[in-house]
């Protein structure tokens, strides 16, 4: 496909993780990557070539890169498709997801990790990253090909909503894929402990008669991951952080040099555990929303940087799996078009410097993968977004682009509008004038 | 209106109009509404125990039971406090099975709205199901137990037996024993009760209490002895013998060693005091028949004829205020 012309990106408010430099600015971009970048200033005498777009002062940040996409395809395509997924995450500034493994068959050989990249590059809209499984059909017993799903190209290894109860077959997992350099991600949840539950074990749920689980779940298998990856030396990102007594056992763990991260999924920042009330199955998440004093916690370990990542957890449900009784529907909320007005809410709230919210759905994801992405900088891939900061959003599911309109921001208010999202300099959305 | 029921005409008339549209949880009411709820179904009791037992307060409307769970005593405890007050009644028992073929809840809810009845009567295995329905039909709906949820009727008939045997509930003391924690039956009473005024006390071993309930404003015991001292009332509820397989208890036997009820254990309460079941019993599980049999402590059978009385309040207000609408 031929590249556009150079394009000028004049008088923006540039948001820079790598250099933490939030300001006004200006940059170009041509050839699909970012040729120069001007802080503080505007470029004079472009060239007649240079097409040139005023951004009005909206800020000018890197593309989001979000690490936990669900999509239905292959497998469950009436759910989301990679296309309708890969729409979706460039209306909400999203340049980079990475696919889950738990498609219909897995991705947990290096075949499906390259069918995938082949209809990402079909599709042509933002890049798609498999995350090939850690076990054969996620069933948690036989190592998948890990070093042939590397080389094939997916970019990290997890069974997704699946916990590795074995830790024997964990260890092996662990010390296996640091051979290949991988990331290991996992979801901490004791399933012996979480069983059906759809909720967080308190007065709450109780209340509701809905079964529940304690956060002890998730506590309990963190601290084993932990020593784990320390006892391997391995690289782990602990995939959907939740409560407070895990981000100190996290803090601990950091703090003896074991090579582990967090990410946390922006419903468990957004919401806590009274937003299921009334039965609300778009609330029903799978871990199950916290408690206020969770979703506290975990706001303040994103701004003191324990938390390393921020992910939309999109996990697309049809309406006739979420318009059951709450024990009977399915987890998940969509999120790729919500994540970044979602966690813009901490930059208007004053809570956390906007450059550090970028980074941790910008920067930091980018180098748990080894991606180029995620900087402001010469010589780094175009991937951008243009945003409003300011320009109120109220989510409206039924407007979404994803095939499945379960949003848990259905009806909420947030700020912060995508004008425009760039992939390799290509403009792959604008939103209509 | 009331053909045939002198008295009724005088009550209602003195009555707050019911507020609500469907009758889905105890922990809605306040204690107005329970009480003229309660006014009611004692009329309704001295009522159904004349020959004729025909009212016309629901005549032409339609009331359908619509049972996703198995349940003769409640189902036929609607039915016919429904026909007791002129309704046409049908009887509907989806099968889960078909549900799960591909019809959701919704779309039930969807073919049975477009029949026009004007109260539906819903049991169903999940929590807030009748909730559910409630958003989505056109009538007024009634819970008839929501999985581990509410089952607000049998508080009110459960709360019109202790009103009847002890002439108020505030300040009674009500022991709840057992498996409360898959008990709608429990949350429902613990609600009404406190609304009423009555202690609730809930007493069983710590795998069967809900983690949170000491924040329902109840105390919690996980000692029959300490449990049991000076209460009015023990509400014995029923050991659903599928826990067994959750580990959830070691043994029936040792179950009732511990949280059975048995003379010996009832020494402990208030002289005088009165003991539930919501039925149907596992006799020597949770309680023994000495004690359930006794018709000088035990309401058990009150508690059944309380059902179709109180059943029969709550689909009146209802009517009543469809007729008002």
């Amino acid at each position: 496909m031929a590249r556009p012309q150079p394009t000028a990106f004049q008088n923006a408010r540039l948001v820079d993780p790598e250099s933490r430099y939030d300001g006004p600015g200006s940059l170009i971009v041509s050839e699909g990557v970012i040729v120069d970048v001007a802080k503080g200033r505007e470029f004079k005498d472009l060239s007649g070539d240079v097409r040139v777009i005023d951004c009005n002062g909206a800020m000018l940040a890197p593309g989001l890169i979000d690490l936990r996409v669900k999509t239905g395809e292959p497998g469950a395509e009436p759910k989301e498709t990679l296309k309708s997924a890969a729409q979706a995450a460039a209306a909400g500034g999203v340049t980079s997801m990475v696919v889950q493994p738990d498609t219909d068959p897995a991705i947990d050989d290096p075949a499906m990790v390259d069918f995938i990249l082949r209809r990402a590059r079909d599709i042509e809209l933002v890049n798609v990253y498999p995350a090939g499984a850690a076990t054969k059909g996620l069933k948690g017993q036989h190592l998948a090909e890990i070093g042939l799903m590397r080389d094939a190209g997916c970019v990290f290894i997890t069974d997704a909503d699946h916990s590795i109860v074995d830790s024997r077959v964990f260890r092996r997992i662990l010390a296996y894929a640091k051979a290949f350099g991988m990331l290991v991600a996992h979801r901490p949840a004791d399933p012996w402990l979480t069983g059906d539950a759809g909720a967080t074990e308190g007065d709450f749920a109780a209340r509701l008669g809905i079964p529940a689980a304690p956060t002890a779940a998730e506590t309990i298998m963190l601290e084993r991951d932990l020593a784990l990856a320390e006892l391997t030396g391995a690289r782990l990102l602990v995939d959907q952080i939740t409560c407070a007594a895990s981000l100190d056992a996290l803090k601990r763990a950091k703090a003896r040099g074991v090579k582990v991260h967090a990410s946390v999924s922006i419903n468990h920042l957004s919401f806590n555990e009274l937003d299921i009330g009334d039965y609300r199955t778009f609330a029903k998440l799978d871990p199950p929303l916290r408690s206020e004093d969770d979703r506290q916690a975990l706001i303040d370990a994103l701004a003191d940087g324990l938390i390393d990542v921020v992910v939309s957890a999109h996990a697309p449900a049809p309406a006739e799996d979420k318009r059951l009784p709450y024990a009977e529907a399915a987890p998940g909320s969509v999120g790729l078009e919500t994540l970044l007005p979602a966690l813009l809410a901490f930059h208007h709230d004053d809570r956390i410097p906007l450059v550090d919210l970028i980074r941790a759905v910008t920067l930091a994801p980018a180098q748990l993968l080894g991606l180029q992405t995620g900087r402001l900088s010469s010589g780094a891939p175009a991937d951008l977004v243009l945003c409003d900061l300011g320009a109120p959003v109220i989510v409206d599911a039924d407007k979404l682009r994803s095939k499945s309109k379960n949003s848990a921001f259905d009806g909420r208010r947030l700020q912060g509008q995508v004008l425009m999202t760039l992939v390799d300099g290509r403009v792959v959305y604008r939103t209509a004038d | 209106m009331t053909a045939n029921a002198p008295g009724i005409d005088d009550l209602r008339s003195r009555t707050f109009p019911f507020p609500f549209r469907h009758f889905l949880s105890a922990g809605d009411l306040n204690i107005v509404q329970v009480s003229e709820l309660l006014d009611l179904a004692d009329h309704f009791v001295d009522f159904n125990h004349r020959a004729s037992k025909k009212l016309d307060l629901l005549k032409g409307r339609t009331v359908m039971n619509l049972f996703f769970e198995p349940s003769t005593r409640t189902q036929s405890s609607f039915e016919i406090a429904a026909k007791r007050l002129g309704a046409d009644t049908v009887n509907m028992s989806p099968r889960s099975s078909s549900m799960t073929k591909g019809e959701t809840l919704i779309d039930t809810a969807v073919t049975l709205n477009a029949m026009q009845p004007d109260i539906l009567i819903v049991r169903h295995g999940s929590s807030g199901a009748a909730a559910l329905l409630a958003q989505k039909v056109g009538c007024s709906v009634v819970n008839a137990g929501d999985g581990q949820h509410e089952h607000p009727t049998q508080a009110l008939l459960d709360a019109l037996a202790m009103r009847r045997a002890f002439g108020s509930l505030a300040g009674l003391t009500v022991a709840i024993c057992g498996d409360v924690a898959h008990s709608r039956v429990a949350r429902s009473n613990v609600a009404m009760l406190s609304v009423l005024g009555a202690e609730v006390r809930l007493v069983g071993p710590p795998t069967l209490i809900p983690a949170g309930a000491e924040h329902w404003g109840v105390e919690i015991h996980h000692d029959m002895k300490s449990g049991l001292r000076g209460v009015d009332v023990v509400m014995m509820l029923r050991l659903q013998l599928e826990r067994m397989q959750g580990a959830l208890v070691p043994s029936t036997r040792e179950y009732f060693r511990f949280y059975g009820l048995d003379r010996e254990r009832l020494s402990y309460a208030a002289s005088g005091a009165k003991v539930m079941h919501p039925g149907p019993m596992n006799r020597g599980v949770e309680i023994d028949s000495d004690v359930a049999d006794d018709p000088a402590v035990s309401l058990i059978q009150n508690q059944v004829e309380m059902g179709v009385a109180a059943r029969m309040a709550v689909l009146a207000s209802l009517a009543h205020r469809l007729d008002n609408a």
